[in-house]
């Protein structure tokens, strides 16, 4: 074996450089940033107070942005696990000889465009969509169901978005179980679903934990769906990120938002690996 | 009895997910053939018209090119950054190897907005302009989480003593690499740069930081066009890009088995 202690670090300098200086390093001068001051005139001066943290908690708009996101995230962790977990235990159990093209049908939305995922439903829940057009034509209604520039759309959107992470995730989870051992249960006695609640749900924990984590976390940092499906009432952290620095150009105080943001992530990804560890969450992409 | 009642629920709970997933998606291809002003049932005949006004947009076709040239030069340059730093995870053993590897993973899980906020503040404090090279190294960022996972799982699975005997039998590393694990690798360094050109194509929210009128991609020119309002144009736009990535994955699908055929896996 080459043992040279350098020969690694040789591999790793390209990524690590790149690493470090497109992302440490900015994200160091966003924490940095969030310390200044902005001039009545639009300049950025440097110094180091806790205005813009300030500004954030004195009112009750920010925090309640922080609190929807948060909202909105755990709804969105909950209902993608609800949907998600049966046709992940499907895939398990299943004897289908189109299981892996079903497989490959749930990745497919990875490949398919975010945007075009995300607008899709304004076809869907519109004024003249699908589901107005059936109603109204079957005399249900006669004026058409306002469905959209709500949470419940934002919801739809997102989950659209995050169930194949969460299926996929659990599906993992679920095939690292020896099938053998829910059949010993069978053989002893249990019914189909005790063998299911003894057995193979506690040991596809660690794949729905994952799951949840990955959930959260992608949700509490979206910006597309809120933005295309909400309302003005459904804006959430990144929104505002976004408003702040490309609307406003309001550079200090969008930094401080996107602090507030990543430390909001940086404490749940901590207490997650810290209880249940985070390479789990890698098994999926593979 | 009672079972298979039981199963058949599950089996139709997960059909249903099926359909919530792909009805919107369906709707789109589907509206697209619309001959009508709005974007919206009913259905009135079925014609390509917004197809050929799409292909007459000049700034829609600009955007293709722009997202097409970004995503094969992503596609290559993260190739070339992650396989090395996958060999150095996969092969050797070193000091702070498992913090180093959450570091290079960590932009899966950081928000695209704060990814776009922190590139553009420290671009501007270097005082350059917005340029295609920002769009670049950023996205070269956001996949190489992604191209390093797919290597690294593949890398595993190759067999040290491939590389081994060769070794013995007088190559040196570099003939080692290229002869023995670049060849084995191949499928997923293919894998990776589709995953990393379908990422760097379909990314908008850091995109959205990052591009300027002039190398507008097509996910930043739909979202442009979409503060109107949705138009039969949008969906057409859409269907030809859920045929584009589809059609892409099926080509990479027979040319990896073509890759792959008479070596076992």
């Amino acid at each position: 074996m080459q043992n040279k202690w350098w020969k690694p670090w040789l591999l790793l300098s390209p990524s690590l450089t790149a690493v470090f200086l497109l992302l440490v390093i900015p994200v160091c001068f966003v924490v940095v940033y969030s310390f200044w001051l902005r001039a009545p005139t639009g300049a950025d001066i440097p110094a180091f107070q806790f205005g813009n943290y300030a500004k954030f908690f004195v009112d009750l708009f920010y925090p309640t942005v922080l609190i929807r996101t948060i909202r909105v995230a755990l709804e969105t962790v909950a209902l993608c696990l609800v949907l998600g977990y049966i046709p992940a235990y499907f895939f398990y159990r299943t004897r289908s000889r189109v299981r892996p093209f079903l497989l490959l049908l749930i990745m497919l939305p990875f490949w398919i465009s975010f945007i075009i995922r995300t607008l899709s439903w304004i076809n869907i829940l519109g004024d003249t969509g699908l589901i107005n057009h059936f109603l109204i034509k079957s005399g249900l209604i006669a004026e058409p169901l306002s469905m959209l520039y709500n949470e419940g759309a934002v919801l739809l959107g997102l989950i659209q978005y995050l169930l194949p992470f969460m299926i996929l995730n659990v599906y993992v989870s679920l095939e690292a179980i020896d099938k053998s051992l829910a059949e010993a249960a069978r053989s002893l006695g249990c019914t189909e679903w005790q063998a299911f609640k003894e057995i193979t749900l506690p040991l596809s924990l660690p794949g729905v934990s994952a799951g949840c984590l990955l959930v959260f976390v992608l949700t509490s940092g979206s910006y597309l769906p809120p933005m295309i499906l909400g309302g003005p009432g459904n804006d959430m952290i990144a929104n505002l990120v976004f408003k702040r620095i490309i609307g406003t150009l309001d550079w200090p105080f969008g930094s401080a938002i996107s602090v507030i943001l990543l430390s909001l992530l940086i404490i749940i990804i901590y207490t997650y690996n810290r209880y249940l560890g985070i390479n789990q969450l890698f098994k999926s992409f593979q | 009895m009672k079972l298979i009642s039981g199963w058949s629920l599950i089996r139709l709970y997960t059909i249903l997910v099926y359909v919530f997933m792909f009805a919107p998606i369906a709707a789109v291809i589907i509206l697209s053939f619309n001959p009508q002003q709005f974007g919206s049932f009913p259905m009135e005949g079925f014609s390509l018209k917004w197809y050929v006004k799409l292909a007459q947009n000049h700034t829609i076709l600009a955007a293709f090119k722009n997202s097409l040239i970004l995503g094969a030069c992503t596609a290559v340059l993260v190739t070339l950054v992650g396989i090395p730093a996958a060999m150095a995870f996969v092969r050797y053993d070193f000091y702070g190897k498992n913090t180093l590897n959450t570091l290079l993973l960590a932009p899966i899980m950081i928000p695209e907005v704060v990814l776009g906020v922190a590139l553009l503040l420290f671009i501007r404090w270097l005082q350059q302009p917005k340029s295609f090279l920002l769009l670049l190294i950023g996205h070269v960022v956001i996949t190489l989480p992604y191209v390093l996972l797919v290597v690294q799982a593949r890398l595993v699975t190759i067999k040290r003593e491939y590389e081994e005997a060769a070794l013995v039998l007088g190559a040196n590393p570099l003939q080692t690499f290229r002869e023995i694990t670049l060849p084995l690798l191949m499928p997923a360094i293919f894998a990776g740069m589709l995953f990393a050109f379908t990422i760097s194509f379909d990314d908008v929210t850091a995109t959205l930081f990052w591009a300027t009128a002039r190398n507008q991609t097509v996910p930043v020119k739909i979202f442009g066009m979409l503060r109107n309002s949705i138009s039969p144009e949008i969906n057409a736009l859409g269907a030809v890009m859920i045929f584009l990535t589809i059609s892409i994955l099926l080509m990479a699908g027979f040319l990896s088995r073509r890759f792959t055929r008479g070596r076992n896996n």
